[in-house]
């Protein structure tokens, strides 16, 4: 039997990778897969939590989480989109718009 | 070790790796395609844990649909000249810190919790009895009924938010 | 009972309809629009005073206006004697006005505009008068003063015309603040604000004082005085009576409805529907007989030297105003009402008469200018004639009728009623003498306007005539309404009419008293027409003697006692040297200013600083906020 741990320890590593792209790429679209990436470790938790704790809770969450996901990008990359359409790049610290 | 956790082992050090791989690939094409054998692994994972309903939507949804309108997405923005530049930003170096910082603290977090529940219904046997689609259905259409329906309104609003976003303006 | 509603309502929608399309859709088709109205609002009226005559007194609600606690104001009208007399005053002066304005106003670019203005006025002036609450009755009130700034100032390219209306505006200030405060005092008196309520109320205060800067004085007497206060401005009485001559500047109708036959008789109006009130207080009552009597007076002898045709008239009207406010004073109500209602037509007639006067000469207003007219306007120096001869109270004409009986009720009022009596003798001599001179100058003698203008001279058209017309008659008949007993048993119908309302006048004095009081007027009138005859008429440069003669006199009356002058040095300049000095010197710019620049100031330096925080940079706020996940994470393994 696999523990549950190794399971949790696994999301967690993921999580952490996913996390360090999310705040070192410079390209919009590496961002949004690492968003993707953090998303799908919890998502391997929570089926583990599921399987151990034999309730379907968790599995439904991971639904859940899937459909958002799946929003989450078609409206991420349209805006991505829009905002190519305007000013050519997709480079985030050429993105300084919100400058106050 | 047992063969389950031979097997758990490839998988984890495959995931890392990939997943090492999928955020600093400098070409978004190889980074999105390692994302695909990842995806492919986490499926696999599922079935380990016997979600195979999952492991199927795993596919169709995240290989099928999401990473192909990354892939989509890349090839119509035509990214050529941004494959010679730098891929990361000038923090990279605290990105690193804090993913480090991160593990460590959710590893010693995982060497602080118990889980200790009453455990549920759904036994292994329970699950193959019925079938697991049944089972998640079951479940999906009688206690989270009202947040299934609001997952389809989420949908419905991306949809048509996507069209409004990305359509070129009609003068 | 409802229908009667749309009395006022329907001159409000000619107003909305012409004030939002008509300057791209109706222009200068806007009178087939409020000439309708306000006619049928006249057939309305007649109906209401047709109801009113076989005994329906009208009392109905039709909204809550205002409720908060046991503050209640409604939107609700009363139908009375009273009010029935001046519905059919002011609809029907201003249809027949209306119509006159077609011609008159005939291809001014403002056209619409002018007509949206003065459906509103006759708007304003009903709420007015069929409002049954104070708060009603002040709405009206105020809104009939911005109809009048509008329209006096309707030609608004013409500085002299803004500032009439500005004058107009800020003089009636003073008196609706009195007013306003007046209203206040009634409310906390009474508890409520509706006339009946109140009136019914009216004695359980009476002998009860307040204490103002620690000196007791009379509660009702400051009731009426702050209500008079009111009075006083709209109606152009002393000391607040400046506006009304400068309120000449408007179109030559606006004159004839607002400043002579309707809104300036609002403050009559006022005091006769408070006659509750007035009746409790002597001192208010021999106030406002002093007032009007002064006024008259004042305003006749300012009148009898002015040029400007218009101007004469206007001061004829205020001095007109006074004599009903003397009547009010000596408590004969029905005889105030009275004269406002036979006034109402005697001076649109002399209005209008003088529009068409102006309208001939191509808006010249000097009567120095005029002379000789009455071979070219006929049909105006006609009913000139037939306005002057009432005016003067001439017998058989309606201005004897009701001047008659005001003296009349002076005379047998008491001590200060006869004083009063000699004093409206005496305007009655001024009026007679001003009223002709002014025919004289314009109508006989020689042309003496430029050749251009002789060239032009013309009657004027039906559509200014036949109103005119109609008005004469009015100022011939409407008198009969109320012929003295003396004369006709039960010929007073009008004194009748209004008796539930204004109550019947006491007064002590046989028929010989009367019937001398009656033949000292006539006697007067004609003296009045025999002295403009010789000045005027037979010796012409008598005038210009009596002006060398008494040329300080003459220069007192011609800068009309210098009370433009006198408030100009006492109000209008300190108050402008102190807003400039102290208001705006020191305490706009110092300390608004201050506060309003310093405050942005500070705000700006903080921010300065603090917004180079916002980098812009996504990461960067990613990079924050996985920190603060880090702490809270942190926070609960290592410190929990």
């Amino acid at each position: 039997m696999v523990p549950l741990s190794w399971y949790i320890l696994l999301s967690a590593v993921m999580f952490s990778i996913g996390v360090f792209g999310f705040l070192s790429r410079r390209n919009l679209i590496l961002i949004f897969l690492s968003l993707e990436l953090m998303l799908n470790s919890v998502n391997i938790s929570l089926v583990a939590f599921s399987h151990y704790l034999q309730s379907m809770r968790g599995q439904i969450l991971v639904f859940f989480i899937i459909t958002v996901a799946a929003a989450e990008a078609a409206i991420g990359l349209a805006i991505l989109i829009a905002f190519y359409r305007n000013n050519p790049t997709i480079k985030v610290d050429e993105i300084n718009l919100m400058k106050g | 070790m047992s063969t389950p956790q031979l097997f758990f082992a490839y998988f984890a050090v495959m995931m890392t790796g990939l997943s090492l791989m999928v955020v600093t690939r400098k070409n978004p094409v190889h980074s999105v395609l390692y994302m695909l054998i990842l995806f492919a692994h986490i499926a696999a994972l599922y079935l380990f844990l016997n979600a195979e309903f999952l492991a199927a939507i795993q596919i169709i949804i995240y290989a099928g649909a999401i990473l192909v309108l990354f892939l989509f997405v890349i090839m119509m923005l035509n990214l050529r000249k941004e494959e010679t530049e730098k891929r990361f930003q000038k923090q990279w170096p605290l990105g690193i810190g804090i993913g480090v910082v991160l593990a460590v603290f959710l590893i010693m977090i995982v060497g602080k919790i118990a889980v200790i529940a009453p455990l549920g219904p759904y036994s292994i046997d329970a699950v193959r009895s019925d079938g697991h689609i049944m089972t998640v259905g079951k479940v999906l259409y009688s206690e989270f009924l009202l947040p299934f329906e609001i997952a389809s309104l989420i949908l419905l609003v991306a949809v048509v938010g996507a069209v409004v976003l990305a359509k070129r303006k009609i003068e | 009972m409802l229908k009667y509603i749309l009395i006022p309502l329907l001159p409000l929608i000619a107003f909305i309809i012409n004030i939002l399309f008509g300057r791209n859709f109706i222009k200068d088709k806007a009178h087939w629009i409020a000439v309708p109205a306000v006619a049928c609002s006249f057939i309305l009226a007649l109906s209401a005073f047709m109801n009113v005559a076989s005994g329906n007194v009208i009392n109905i609600n039709v909204y809550n206006w205002i409720v908060s606690g046991t503050f209640t104001v409604t939107i609700g009208f009363l139908i009375d004697q009273l009010t029935a007399i001046m519905l059919i005053v002011v609809t029907s002066i201003s249809t027949l006005i209306f119509i006159y304005s077609i011609g008159y106003m005939h291809g001014d670019k403002g056209y619409y505009r002018f007509f949206s203005y003065l459906s509103l006025f006759v708007f304003s002036m009903l709420i007015l008068v069929m409002a049954n609450n104070f708060l009603l009755l002040y709405f009206g009130w105020e809104a009939v003063g911005l109809c009048s700034y509008f329209l006096i100032g309707f030609w608004y390219e013409k500085k002299s015309a803004a500032n009439a209306g500005k004058k107009a505006f800020i003089v009636n200030r003073f008196g609706d603040f009195g007013f306003g405060l007046g209203v206040i005092l009634v409310f906390l008196t009474y508890g409520s604000l509706e006339y009946t309520q109140v009136f019914s109320d009216a004695g359980s205060i009476a002998g009860q004082t307040i204490n103002i800067f620690g000196s007791d004085v009379d509660l009702i007497t400051l009731i009426c005085l702050l209500l008079f206060c009111g009075a006083v401005g709209k109606s152009a009485q002393m000391p607040l009576h400046v506006w009304l001559p400068d309120a000449m500047e408007g179109p030559t109708p606006v004159s004839a409805l607002i400043h002579a036959a309707t809104m300036v008789t609002a403050g009559v109006f006022l005091v006769a529907r408070c006659n509750p009130l007035f009746s409790l207080s002597h001192t208010a009552m021999n106030t406002v007989a002093i007032v009007g009597g002064v006024t008259s007076i004042f305003a006749a002898s300012i009148g009898l030297v002015q040029n400007d045709i218009k101007r004469v008239i206007a001061y004829s009207t205020v001095s007109q105003l006074g004599y009903m406010f003397l009547a009010l004073g000596v408590g004969a109500y029905s005889a105030g009402i009275f004269h406002l209602y036979t006034h109402a037509y005697f001076k649109a007639l002399l209005f209008l008469g003088s529009g068409s006067v102006i309208h001939a000469l191509g808006n010249e207003q000097n009567m120095q200018k005029m002379g000789g007219l009455k071979k070219y306007m006929p049909v105006t120096y006609a009913v000139f004639v037939i306005a002057t001869l009432s005016i003067t109270g001439i017998p058989g004409l309606s201005g004897f009728f009701s001047k008659d009986e005001i003296l009349w009720r002076a005379y047998s009022s008491g001590e200060l009623g006869k004083v009063l009596w000699l004093l409206g003798t005496i305007v009655a001599l001024m009026t007679a003498f001003y009223s002709w001179r002014l025919i004289f100058l314009t109508f006989h003698g020689k042309f003496r306007g430029t050749h251009e203008q002789e060239h032009h001279l013309h009657e004027s058209p039906k559509v200014i005539t036949v109103p005119l017309m109609f008005l004469a008659f009015g100022a011939i008949f409407a008198g009969y309404a109320g012929i003295p007993p003396l004369i006709l048993e039960h010929g007073d119908k009008i004194g009748e009419f209004l008796g539930p309302v204004l109550g019947h006048p006491h007064g002590e004095g046989s028929h010989l008293e009367e019937i001398m009081v009656m033949m000292t007027s006539v006697l007067v009138a004609v003296g009045g027409w025999y002295g403009a005859y010789i000045m005027y008429v037979k010796k012409p440069d008598m005038p210009l003697e009596a002006v060398s003669k008494f040329t300080p006199l003459y220069n007192l009356l011609f800068n009309k006692y210098y009370v433009d002058e006198i408030y100009d040095k006492v109000f209008v300049k300190p108050t402008l040297k102190m807003s400039d000095k102290v208001v705006l010197g020191f305490f706009d710019v110092k300390i608004i200013e201050g506060i309003v620049n310093g405050v942005p100031n500070l705000v700006g330096a903080f921010s300065k600083k603090f917004r180079e925080i916002q980098t812009g940079m996504l990461s960067n706020y990613g990079l924050v906020m996985a920190l603060g996940a880090l702490c809270i994470i942190g926070y609960v393994i290592f410190l929990k």
